[in-house]
């Protein structure tokens, strides 16, 4: 089996639309998994045990089955229903959702981290709920979320592939469609684990740089 | 839901072959978490350099490229698995290296102390991990293997994409075969629900067992 420069020639065009396809579904569905993360972390923590306890299993359910099934789900099941999704917002959807599980626990250990004694003395300097977040502990508990929250986004980076089950073209699927057609898979195949490595080990190397920034300074 | 029920076989067939895969892969992942993380820790700088470029290599490429990867382009070099090798390989290499991230930063996490007394006694570098560091790194590596199993389970379903007829490979033959769309989905979500539980609830009692009258931290993943 040869290295072939004339086959990279002709996949890399559609590869390069595909990463960009790549790209933005990681994007936006990292932007929902932050967004929806934030909403089922309050609802995790909801003082009314109902709401806390039953978020909490919704959760866990969503956490604990495979996001591919959950894409065939969004993808096969929602148009029975008549809610017809185009494969990228289904991708995107499901990306997100699947990952704000995820995020969710990264806000609430940060919240859940900010020792008692700092919730004690905003009501000891009598603040009111919007004071105490604000000035006391949101300061100290968006830092640590920062590292993981960016991990994340390079995991979800990694899980856009599944897209291509869903019929996506994103840059594996775009590589996997050209080796299907020509029968050629050593350099599409190897191109796409390429692209992988070369924005994922910068994109890792960033992360670490972030948590050493963002290391609590009182660690322990 | 009826047309489903007479579907069960299979449905039985690709939850067996989802828990053999995911099995089969845990235990080759475990070995090389081991492996891996602890040659990390090797005075030989060939040894550390090739588990650093496994690392960066399993962890920086997508699981889905690998398996595809290993079912497609190995082949042509004459290196041919049948799938179900094909998708313990893959999965077990993919989470391996997760999983020796876990077991370096537990070896690091036990405290400096334990390190400088095991020189002092001057214990060997075998003797050193095998009773001094290692039974005190365990404990603290075993919720976030627990975490890492569930990842395992999940990830055996993209091993359908490769024609390793597991629990979704199966819905997919029921979907085709019947056009149900929600019943099979639905079901197999459960059965899923349901494996990842019983491995969350043996994660705990493993927990347990080895947390006995010790105090622990939780080992940070990846």
């Amino acid at each position: 089996m040869e290295w072939s420069w004339q086959v990279v020639y002709e996949v890399l065009p559609s590869m390069l639309d595909g990463l960009i396809v790549t790209v933005q579904a990681s994007l936006v569905g990292a932007l929902l998994a932050y967004v929806i993360g934030l909403f089922l972390a309050l609802l995790k923590m909801s003082k009314t045990w109902i709401i806390a306890k039953t978020s909490y299993w919704v959760s866990e359910c969503i956490r604990r089955t495979p996001l591919l099934v959950q894409l065939y789900f969004l993808f096969y099941v929602l148009p029975d229903f008549g809610i017809f999704l185009s494969p990228f917002v289904a991708g995107v959807i499901g990306l997100g959702i699947h990952f704000s599980t995820y995020t969710s626990e990264v806000y609430r250990a940060g919240i859940e981290n900010v020792p008692k004694g700092q919730w004690e003395a905003s009501r000891a300097l009598n603040y009111n709920a919007y004071q105490t977040m604000r000035h006391v502990i949101l300061p100290q508990a968006i830092p640590p979320m920062i590292p993981p929250l960016a991990n994340y986004l390079i995991t979800m980076f990694k899980e856009t592939p599944l897209l291509s089950a869903i019929t996506v073209v994103e840059l594996f699927n775009a590589a996997n469609i050209f080796s299907n057609s020509h029968y050629k898979y050593l350099e599409p195949m190897t191109l796409v684990g390429l692209f992988f490595l070369i924005i994922s080990i910068p994109a890792a190397y960033a992360a670490m740089k972030l948590e050493q920034k963002y290391k609590p300074k009182n660690a322990g | 839901m009826e047309q489903i029920l007479e579907y069960s076989p299979i449905l039985i067939q690709g939850t067996i072959t989802t828990i053999e895969l995911t099995l089969a892969s845990a235990v080759l992942a475990l070995i090389i978490s081991f492996v891996v993380g602890l040659a990390r820790f090797s005075s030989l700088r060939i040894v550390r350099v090739a588990a650093i470029v496994y690392l960066e290599f399993f962890r920086g490429t997508s699981a889905i490229v690998q398996m595809f990867f290993m079912f497609y382009v190995l082949p042509l070099f004459g290196v041919t698995f049948p799938p179900l090798l094909a998708g313990i390989l893959a999965c077990g290499l993919n989470l391996g290296s997760y999983g020796s991230e876990v077991v370096r930063s537990a070896v690091l996490s036990v405290s400096k102390g334990q390190h400088e007394a095991a020189l002092a006694l001057n214990y060997t570098n075998y003797q050193r991990f095998r009773y001094v560091l290692i039974p005190q790194a365990i404990p603290v590596m075993i919720p976030t293997f627990g975490n890492l199993l569930i990842e395992l389970l999940k990830l055996t379903a993209v091993a359908s994409l490769i024609t390793i007829s597991d629990l979704t490979f199966m819905s997919q033959i029921i979907r085709v075969q019947t056009a149900l769309t929600l019943e099979p989905f639905l079901v197999i979500l459960v059965i899923y629900f349901i494996i990842s539980s019983v491995l969350v609830w043996f994660t705990k009692l493993v927990e347990r067992k080895f947390s006995k009258g010790r105090h622990t931290i939780t080992a940070k993943e990846g």
